[in-house]
């Protein structure tokens, strides 16, 4: 090793790796809330209960101890066994503390797959809830603009991948070219999303006078 | 018709003369233009994957597209007459490609370069379209994965032989029969049949 460390045999085993204090923390805090925590490959993983989720995450954003301010990913696992429940997942990172911790919210399939929106507490939440939503079929409750982001608007064969979503979708290939041919792909944007320019008006005010002075500052 | 040989047997009668005068002209006219359209190809490149890298290298200094008339990368498809569609081509891009093609104005050529493109290569999936020829028509398609610049240049080289066995006079060359409004222009069975996997892929089931 030539940084001079002597644990790095170590880092990812899981027996060994300490788990996050963030998950004591979150036991002393929230109590039942906390269904099962687990360690794997040197990340801590909190599986917390739907209801209380989003409050959940807003105290580990807000809490100065945890100041998760940074949402890596939102994303969702659906295991093969049948049995087990569907699992939306927050990747957090505290950019200052230099910390990660992975929340995960189980979601049984019998039941409606709808989740609290995390749009509130990172804007960065937007567009990966979106594709949540598009491929998984999960809701997020206050999410502003919840639509397909990666298949078009109109897409009628379900939410790719389901694990009950065969692989190359439902529909003969024929009928998937008609369909794919007759969607209009400008029909489902809007105005702004097709031109910057027109967005403008609507940026934060703070973004517009850095577009209008340029990002680095005056350029004479 | 200048040239006059002294001993060369009877004179043509009128008639032989105007049916053999205007045979050469048009031969003449048709080797001309293609001679012209072959050697002055301007592609509309449609890169969407690795593919693209290949053709960015074919069009680069060392493989030098320009050595076969395509000094021009149009990127707008009214000033195109050659579609190179580098990569994999999903099913949200379909209408695109089509439309682009619609915009090319005629005569136009296109080529389908890479696995991917000719046949929806590795992803045989619900979100990739099973060769671009289900969306657009193709004169060339360039094998490989992606295709190396030689093998590139050696589908435009044939593309260029095709356009010099054309005929301007042959006035269904450039039709391209629609089925109907909902944009097809292979019948349905003829899509899902193209779209059929093959080699090993053939042993799964459309539910596994």
């Amino acid at each position: 090793m030539t940084d001079g460390r002597t644990d790095g045999q170590t880092v990812g085993r899981t027996e060994t790796a300490p788990q996050s204090e963030s998950v004591s923390a979150l036991r002393d805090r929230f109590g039942p809330v906390v269904l099962r925590t687990a360690v794997s490959c040197g990340d801590s993983i909190v599986w917390v209960d739907r209801a209380r989720a989003h409050e959940v995450l807003a105290w580990l954003r807000d809490t100065p101890g945890q100041a998760f301010d940074y949402l890596t990913d939102v994303t969702a696992v659906e295991y093969r066994d049948p049995e087990r429940d569907l699992e939306v997942s927050y990747q957090l990172r505290s950019l200052a503390r230099r910390a990660d911790l992975r929340i995960k919210i189980p979601l049984s399939k019998s039941g409606p797959l709808e989740v609290d929106s995390v749009v509130d507490l990172w804007k960065g939440a937007d567009w990966l809830e979106r594709e949540v939503f598009d491929m998984f079929g999960v809701t997020f409750k206050g999410h502003p603009d919840l639509r397909r982001i990666l298949m078009w608007d109109t897409y009628a064969e379900g939410h790719p991948l389901r694990k009950d979503f065969p692989l190359r979708g439902h529909f003969t290939r024929a009928e998937q070219t008609r369909q794919a041919l007759a969607a209009n792909p400008e029909a489902h944007y809007s105005m702004e999303e097709l031109s910057i320019a027109e967005a403008y008006d609507e940026l934060p005010e703070e973004m517009r006078h850095r577009l209008s002075h340029g990002e680095r500052g005056h350029v004479l | 018709m200048g040239l006059k040989t002294s001993d060369s047997g009877p004179e043509p009668t009128e008639a032989e003369l105007a049916a053999v005068s205007s045979n050469f002209l048009t031969t003449k006219l048709s080797w001309l233009t293609n001679w012209g359209r072959a050697n002055s190809l301007w592609p509309m490149p449609f890169g969407t994957a690795c593919c693209a890298i290949e053709f960015m290298a074919t069009a680069a200094g060392r493989f030098d597209l320009a050595r076969f008339g395509m000094e021009r990368m149009s990127f707008s498809p009214r000033q195109a007459d050659l579609l190179i569609c580098a990569g994999r081509l999903p099913f949200k891009l379909a209408p695109i490609i089509r439309r682009i093609w619609d915009q090319m104005p005629q005569p136009k050529w296109s080529i389908s370069m890479g696995a991917c493109a000719s046949t929806g290569g590795i992803f045989d999936n619900y979100a990739m379209v099973q060769g671009i020829d289900t969306i657009i028509p193709v004169d060339v398609y360039v094998p490989g994965c992606p295709p190396r610049p030689e093998g590139l240049i050696y589908g435009i080289t044939m593309l260029q032989k095709k356009i010099r066995g054309e005929s301007i006079a042959d006035p269904t060359l450039r039709v391209e029969h629609m089925m109907d409004d909902r944009g097809f222009f292979l019948p349905p069975e003829k899509i899902d049949e193209i779209s059929e996997p093959f080699g090993n892929s053939v042993h799964q089931t459309r539910s596994a």
